[in-house]
This record gives structure tokens, C-alpha cells and sequence, in this order.
């Protein structure tokens, strides 16, 4: 993972958008009087839709809101690896690297992204990457989430392509990137979990005891 | 704590308190636990996990003891007591276990790290851990944070217990501190590397229980097996905290705070803690007297002489004499009998000038009416406090932490400050900046008198002033309205900046019968009504006025009353010599020598004996235990070592007199925290932090 460092180059202030500002007091506004640290996590979620990242004013601003102590809000900001502490490109490439990922090819993947951007975190163009851990969608191995979507079923050559598609500014449809899959349905027909007695009830038994307990009574 | 539960710990059957933590049980049943997180002052985190027990009955696993209660405890089968065990071999196990993982992204460097000796890990590690690690992949480094002058950090030997975060946050109360970033990457750290702000912040190395947090100063300096420990009490401000000197030869290696529950509870102060490189700069260690205007060293008997020649030529009437703020009782009353075998009423301990000790028509105030009546622990039974004219934080921390401590404890305390807004912890309301704001309380005023425990703190900010008299009267009116001072209660507090003041104050170090207070006799001084005076360690006042007196200054450092000395009598700094102190609540404690002074000085009762002799006037005591007789003969209340205050009724009607009141705002004597005595001036490391910490001012409350 990468440095969870706050960037070196930090703006030197912050301003809620208008509309984001009302968003916030209806977020505060959830919590009864003297929690209003709760909406934290929101808030910051919200910076970093407004911004992009989190800038160290960003989450200044959101303790002075919420009445919480700067080191707080820093922690809770550096402790989420979701929230980005420096910027990142338009389009946030987080490839997933962990285990079924990789067993499914996400290393070449990662040397599309080193070739096609460059190193983790630097910004080159519209795009910008960085390996994460899981991101719980190891059924479409191997997967990355660009923004707010999953990107899955992913081989070089068609990541590469959603990457030169996002460069030039293209629209990419999210989710299965294989032609013959519907979502997380396996490839092709199903092959387990076939039987219609499965589901037209004839494989049901009555029940007549309950686990641990005493036999049901009959009439 | 009326119902008790029975629990078997080790198949032993206890009965215990259902509230306390399985780890307390443990060890009220005689059990040790290790531990790193858990700290009986600071709230539970349970994130070390090595105080894991087994639980019969419980779940499956061990058990972090400290992070369950025992009323959460199981019954067994027939409603038998629950069974705790700490040494079967699940638990060793386990703590085995957590001891691995803990030493995995530890660094092996005991022997260049200066908590070696007296660390934890180091102690726990013998007993839960292996002799090598099976972690054979890279250990992880972690780069230092800054943390200020006074701590070191060397983070990659953190554990991440977060004591220090949770002592920060809970007694310091400095959000500074936290925990950044997660799992293998976890750090702690000062927000964005700035220093903590707090004069407090000592008590972290004492709370790191490994070597993460070291101290500066310290730093490579000395193994504490080598050190030869003295417990003794401190004086750089009127608490008396109890702390233990460890030193080798004739040099204090550092200093380190004692338990006292009513008094420090387990912290010291930022200045009682550093305060010890001052004890080897600017010292005193000979004699010296002035010839032809320049102080030239002698011998003593050419000191003794020459003191005694011109006191013996001048008429008792125009010789004065004052103590200072780090003098001993014995000391104060050596000079007390001295003055008085000279014949002179001239004596006062307040250098500072504060109207205290003396009721309007000049006879001796009753003892509760200078001391803090409610006592430092007994600020927890109060339920409103009233500041005038004080900054706690810097004339008492400890003071300002029980307070602190009380206000987190409590939601229905309220704290009001009249005086300067500052940052003191925690939320107050500021009621005024100056005496108007005593006649115009507001809803405070309806606070403390529905409280039925209420305090008011008057500090040195308001008796140092030349209308101190009638701002005491009003205090005093608006204390009898708001029933501060009841049956079994007294909240009137008068918060003391010296250590050696109550004890004066006990002996009646103050003008005699026709006598002069330190403002008199300083403008004698001028005017040459006061042809001699005798400085004991005064240094706080302004010592160009003495020049054309004749000033013997018998004292430690080479600070202000040296300079206008005609002749010097080196004496020990109270790291020297034994000696009682009282402090502001009015408990006497017992400082002891920790190793001999320097040079040619001397213990300041065995100076005040011997020239005694030279003066034909000779002290009637031999030894410190004579010494001490005639003290306690002078004044019973001493007797008591470290009694408890028991709380006394004070009688308001005779506190100040009327006047006119100046409405100039109330300011705390303590501009700046880290250079209030001749020691601390003395000192690099109060110098550095003074210029770190105080040159900011701090943040106005909002």
C-alpha cells in the first residue's frame, strides 16, 4: 500500500461548495446535541467528493464544524485508506491486488497501469492508480474500482482499453467486462445448483423436531 | 460498595467490589497481571492484549481482564462463584503469544535505549518471552516525531498502547496527541509535529511503558541502577509535590514523580520534572563579600565577619529581613530567631507583597485564612468553582488537573474564572476580566449558592494587589452569601505560587509589632531607614532598591538578590538538605537530602547557627532535631507530618477591609510558567521551553 502520508503541497484553504455546506448541516443535524462528531466520516467523504482527496484545511475545517479536536479528524482521515490524502487523477484507478485477484492475472494488470499511467499515485492525464487490498468482488477476479464503479472480469487487453477510453475522455459501461457473463453468473450456462427439485419443494421434510428441543407435538 | 461479589481467582475464593475490572480482582486476590495499556489513572483501552486470563465458564478464549468487569462475570453451574485463573497454561500461552507478536516490530537495542532497566517489555519479555523470533521478514521503522524540547521519541519502539494519547487527552487534557493511520502502519504521533502544549507532558515518559517516550535531557546520561534514589518533596510551586531525586555523586541525573493520592496522585509538573540542569548552573559555592564594589570570594570567617561587623555597628531598628519562595521552614525559623536575638520587627516572607497572614488591624490571620481549605483532593467534592484572579495552569498544574479531573468526572460542575481568559483544560465560564465582574456574577451567582459544595480560588493575582485588602472583603461577603464556607466544608482556597510560604506564614515570618513589610522595607532600603537587610533567598523582588543597603544574601543560585549582595553565604538548593516544607493546603512534608552541596555552601540552618555564634547572639539549637523541636514548639500545627488537613471554619468577617477597588483587570503573577525561580532561570531546558511554549501565548478560551 502506499504511503498514507498527507501531501507535501497542501491548498491553503477550503470551502464547502453551497450545496455540499447544506448537505453538511443535514448530516450534523442526524445526531442528537454533542455528537455532532459523529458525521465525521460523512463529512470527509464528502470533501473528498467535492475535492477529490482530503487536504489538511479540508479536515481542518470539519473539526472546527463538528467541534472535534484537529488530531481527531486526522486520525479517523488516515486510519480509512478509502479516504485519499493527496490528489489523484479524474479517474481513480484502485486495482485490487489480493489474493484471488492476483491468482487471476491482476499482476499483468498492474504493469498495464505502470505502463499506461505510471507509479502508483502520480497523476498523468485524467488517470491515476494505486493498488488496494480486497475489494469484495474476488467472483469477477480480477477487478478494479474506477470512482464510484467496478470495473470486473478484467485481462490486459481490455483494461487497457477502459484506460485509454477514460483518457480520451470516453465513457466505459462498469461491472462484468466479459461478454459472456451476466453480473457474478458464471460464464455459459449454470453448471451447479441445477436440479428443479431443489426448488419445487418435492426434496422438503416435514419437520418434527426442532434442534435441541423437545419433538413436536402432533394431534 | 455495600454488595460484594464472592469470585475464585486461582481457586481461591475472594470477595469483591462487582464494578472493578477482572485485572483489579486479580490483583486484589494477590495475582499479577502484565500489562502495557491498562493504566489505573487512565480509561481502558484493551489493545495490548497481554493481560489476557482464562475465564471457567466463559468464552472459549482468553480473556482481556482488563476490559471486563466482574459483574459481568458468569455464575458457574448451581450459581457457584465465577473462576478466574491466571496461570494456567492457556494463559501462558496466550500472553506468550501477545508477547511474540509484540516483539516482532520491536527493535532489539536495549542497550543503547535509555528506558533499559526500567521497562516493561524489557520485564514481561523474561517472563512471557522466546528466547529468538520466528520473524524472519524485515521489522518495520518509524520515523521520529517531534514532541518538543523536553521529550525524546524513538517510534519504532512504540507498541502503540496509546497510554500517551489517552494521558494527553484524559489528565493533560491537550488534544495534541493521536493515533494515525492503521494495523502495520500504526503511528503515533503530535498533530502535523507540533510540540504538545502542556506542562504536563513529562508524565508521558513515565506513562510509555517502553522507550518510545524518553526524556531529553536525560537522554544517554545514566542506567537508573546506577542512580542513588532519594525521596524528597519538590518546591517550584506551593503543591509540594512528592517526587524521588535519583542522582549520582553530586549531580541530579533527573527527577521523577512519587504517588501521593491527596496531593501529585502519580504526575509531576514539566518544572519540578527539568527543572534539574538549573541545580549545576550559576551556583553559589563559596562565600563572597563586596570590596570596592566587586563581590570577591572569601573565606567564611571573612563572610561571617564582615556580616557581623555591620549588623553588630547598626542599630537593630534599620535591620530587616526577608525569605524567599524555596527556603525550608527550619531555615525561616532560624532567620525568624535571629531577627528576633537582634531586636528587629522587620522581618516579612512575602516578597511578593501579598496582603495574606494579616488581618486589618495588623494582628496574625488565623491559619485557614491563607490556606487551600478544601484541599487539592477535596476539589472533587466541590461542585462549583469560582478562579479570580489565578491561572492554575501555570501557578499549580497539579491544582488545574484535579480540576480538570473533577469537570470530566462530573457534567454538573460548573467552573467560572474572573481574571485573564485563558486555556486551562477545561470549559469555564469567563464571568470578567477585572474586580467589577465580583459584584455582577450573574447566573453564576445562583450556581454557587444552589451548589452545595462550593469553592472560590483566590490567587496571587488578586492578594498581590495594592487593593488586595478590599477585594478580600468582597470575596469574603460574596463567599458568606454562597455558603462557601459551612459545617464540614470550607471552599475558601487561596492558591500559593511558593513553596515555602504556608510554613512561613505558620511561624509568623511577618512584620512585628511596628514592623515593615517587604514594600517598606525596600523603600527603607532606599531611603536608608533599613541600613541592613538579610536576604534569604528572595530573588523575586526588585533588587535595585536594596543598593544602598547593606544586603547579606544567603541563597543557592547567582540570580537577582546575589547581585545586590554585599556579602554572599552560600547555602544548599533543597535537593541539598532536609527540611520541612509546607504546602498550600497547609500539609507539612518532609524534603531530604539527596547529596551534599557544592563547595563551601551550606545547610541554611547550620549558616543561620554559625553566624549566629559570630554575632554574640547565639541560635539555641545544635542540631536539626533541636531545630525542629523549637519549630513545632513555635507553631503545633507543624508536628504532623503529612497529616491530613482536616477542614477548618474560617472566619470571614476578618478577611481584608474596606476600600476602594481599582478596576484594573486581575493578572496572574506567573507571566511565564517556566521561569519563576532562580532555579528554573538557571536552567537551559526551562529556558528552551519557555521559548517554545510560552512566547506563543496561549489560545483564549472561546
Amino acid at each position: 500500500m502506499a504511503s498514507r502520508k498527507p501531501a507535501t503541497n497542501q491548498p491553503a484553504s477550503f470551502q464547502w461548495s453551497e450545496e455540499n455546506a447544506k448537505w453538511c448541516e443535514t448530516q450534523v443535524a442526524k445526531f442528537p446535541d454533542g455528537r455532532q462528531a459523529s458525521a465525521v466520516i460523512p463529512m470527509l467523504w464528502r470533501a473528498q467528493k467535492q475535492e477529490g482527496w482530503i487536504s489538511i484545511p479540508a479536515m481542518e475545517t470539519i473539526a472546527k464544524q463538528l467541534d472535534m479536536p484537529y488530531i481527531r479528524v486526522y486520525e479517523v482521515a488516515t486510519f480509512y485508506t478509502m479516504f485519499n490524502l493527496a490528489p489523484v487523477g479524474e479517474f481513480f484507478v484502485q486495482l485490487c491486488g489480493t489474493t484471488p485477484c492476483m491468482l487471476r492475472g491482476a499482476e499483468e494488470l498492474k504493469e498495464v497501469c505502470r505502463e499506461k499511467i505510471g507509479p502508483e499515485m502520480a497523476i498523468n492525464g485524467k488517470l491515476s492508480w494505486l493498488e488496494v487490498e480486497c475489494l469484495g468482488a474476488c467472483c469477477n477476479a480480477p477487478m478494479a474500482q474506477i470512482n464510484d464503479y467496478y470495473y470486473e472480469d478484467l485481462t490486459p487487453e481490455n483494461f487497457g482499453a477502459i484506460l485509454d477510453k477514460l483518457q480520451a475522455g470516453e465513457h466505459v459501461e462498469p461491472g462484468t467486462q466479459n461478454p459472456n457473463r451476466h453480473t457474478s453468473d458464471p460464464e455459459g450456462e449454470n453448471t451447479t445448483l441445477t436440479d428443479e427439485s431443489l426448488y419445487d419443494g418435492s426434496m422438503a421434510r416435514p419437520i418434527d423436531k426442532l434442534p435441541n428441543s423437545e419433538p413436536a407435538k402432533t394431534e | 460498595m455495600s454488595d460484594t461479589r464472592t469470585i475464585k481467582v486461582n481457586g481461591k475464593e475472594i470477595d469483591v467490589d462487582p464494578a472493578l475490572t477482572l485485572l483489579q480482582a486479580c490483583e486484589v486476590a494477590g495475582e499479577e497481571i502484565p500489562r502495557f495499556c491498562y493504566h489505573e489513572r487512565l480509561s481502558v483501552a484493551g489493545n495490548c492484549r497481554m493481560c489476557l486470563i482464562e475465564v471457567a465458564g466463559g468464552p472459549p478464549k482468553p480473556v482481556a481482564s482488563c476490559a471486563q468487569n466482574v459483574k459481568d462475570l458468569r455464575p458457574g453451574p448451581d450459581g457457584a462463584p465465577p473462576e478466574l485463573f491466571t496461570n494456567t497454561p492457556m494463559v501462558k500461552k496466550a500472553r506468550e503469544g501477545v508477547m511474540e507478536f509484540l516483539l516482532i516490530n520491536h527493535p532489539l537495542d536495549c542497550p543503547i535505549c535509555d528506558q533499559g532497566g526500567e521497562c516493561d517489555l524489557q520485564d514481561q519479555a523474561v517472563a512471557y518471552g522466546r528466547d529468538d523470533s520466528r520473524f524472519a521478514e524485515n521489522k518495520r521503522a518509524v520515523e521520529e516525531k517531534y514532541m518538543g524540547p523536553l521529550i525524546k521519541t524513538i517510534m519504532t519502539r512504540c507498541i502503540q498502547c496509546t497510554r500517551c494519547v489517552r494521558f494527553a487527552t484524559e489528565i493533560a487534557g491537550v488534544d495534541d496527541l493521536g493515533l494515525v493511520n492503521r494495523g502495520e502502519n500504526a503511528e503515533i504521533t503530535t498533530y502535523l509535529e507540533k510540540a504538545v502544549e502542556s506542562e504536563l507532558t513529562g508524565n508521558l515518559i513515565d506513562v510509555c511503558p517502553v522507550g518510545a517516550l524518553t526524556s531529553k535531557p536525560y537522554a544517554f546520561t545514566a542506567r537508573p541502577w546506577e542512580l542513588r534514589k532519594t525521596e524528597t518533596i519538590d518546591v517550584m510551586d506551593a503543591v509540594g509535590s512528592n517526587i524521588r531525586v535519583d542522582s549520582r555523586g553530586r549531580e541530579v541525573m533527573r527527577i521523577l514523580p512519587r504517588l501521593h493520592a491527596d496531593v501529585n496522585e502519580e504526575w509531576i509538573a514539566d518544572k519540578s520534572r527539568f527543572i534539574w540542569d538549573g541545580l549545576k548552573n550559576q551556583r553559589l559555592d563559596r562565600p563572597y563579600v563586596r570590596v570596592d564594589g566587586k563581590l570577591k570570594p572569601a573565606s567564611w570567617e571573612e563572610a561571617f565577619k564582615a556580616a557581623a561587623d555591620k549588623i553588630n555597628a547598626t542599630d537593630p531598628s534599620k535591620v530587616a529581613a526577608l525569605a524567599g519562595d524555596l527556603v525550608s521552614v527550619e531555615a525561616i525559623k532560624g532567620l525568624k530567631d535571629l531577627m528576633g536575638l537582634i531586636g528587629t520587627p522587620h522581618t516579612d516572607c512575602r516578597q511578593d507583597g501579598a496582603h495574606i497572614g494579616v488581618n486589618a488591624d495588623g494582628s496574625r490571620a488565623e491559619r485557614s485564612s491563607y490556606l487551600f481549605n478544601s484541599t487539592i483532593a477535596g476539589l472533587e467534592e466541590a461542585d462549583a468553582i469560582l478562579i479570580v484572579g489565578a491561572n492554575p495552569r501555570w501557578e499549580a498544574p497539579l491544582v488545574n488537573a484535579r480540576i480538570r479531573k473533577k469537570w470530566l468526572n462530573d457534567l454538573s460542575v460548573d467552573v467560572a474564572v474572573i481574571g485573564e481568559a485563558l486555556d486551562l483544560t477545561y470549559d469555564y465560564t469567563h464571568l470578567g476580566a477585572g474586580p467589577d465582574s465580583l459584584d455582577n456574577l450573574g447566573d453564576f451567582a445562583d450556581t454557587l449558592k444552589n451548589a452545595e459544595r462550593p469553592a472560590i480560588i483566590v490567587g496571587m493575582g488578586v492578594l498581590t494587589r495594592a487593593d488586595a485588602p478590599a477585594l478580600l472583603a468582597k470575596l469574603a461577603k460574596l463567599a458568606g452569601d454562597t455558603g462557601v464556607v459551612t459545617d464540614g466544608w470550607n471552599g475558601y482556597n487561596v492558591l500559593h505560587t511558593a513553596a515555602s510560604r504556608v510554613g512561613a506564614l505558620d511561624l509568623g515570618f511577618l512584620p512585628g509589632e511596628g514592623g515593615k513589610s517587604t514594600a517598606e522595607i525596600l523603600a527603607g532600603a532606599e531611603s536608608g531607614e533599613i541600613e541592613v537587610v538579610y536576604n534569604l533567598g528572595a530573588d523575586e523582588l526588585d533588587a535595585a532598591k536594596l543598593k544602598n543597603a547593606f544586603v547579606i544574601y544567603q541563597g543557592h543560585h547567582g540570580d537577582a538578590g546575589a547581585h545586590a549582595a554585599d556579602v554572599i553565604f552560600p547555602a544548599a538548593a533543597y535537593t541539598e538538605q532536609n527540611g520541612m516544607y509546607v504546602n498550600l493546603e497547609g500539609r507539612v512534608q518532609m524534603a531530604n537530602r539527596a547529596y551534599f552541596p557544592f563547595g563551601d555552601a551550606r545547610e541554611d540552618w547550620a549558616i543561620l547557627r554559625a553566624f549566629s555564634e559570630r554575632l554574640g547572639k547565639v541560635l539555641p539549637y545544635d542540631d536539626l532535631f533541636a531545630l525542629r523541636q523549637a519549630v513545632i514548639a513555635d507553631a503545633p500545627v507543624l508536628a504532623g507530618i503529612d497529616a491530613a488537613v482536616e477542614p477548618t471554619s474560617v472566619d470571614l468577617s476578618k478577611l481584608g477591609s474596606d476600600g476602594s477597588v481599582d478596576s484594573a483587570p486581575f493578572l496572574s503573577p506567573v507571566a511565564d510558567y517556566f521561569q519563576t525561580n532562580p532555579i528554573a532561570r538557571a536552567s537551559k531546558t526551562m529556558a528552551e521551553c519557555s521559548a517554545t511554549v510560552v512566547k506563543k501565548p496561549l489560545l483564549a478560551a472561546e
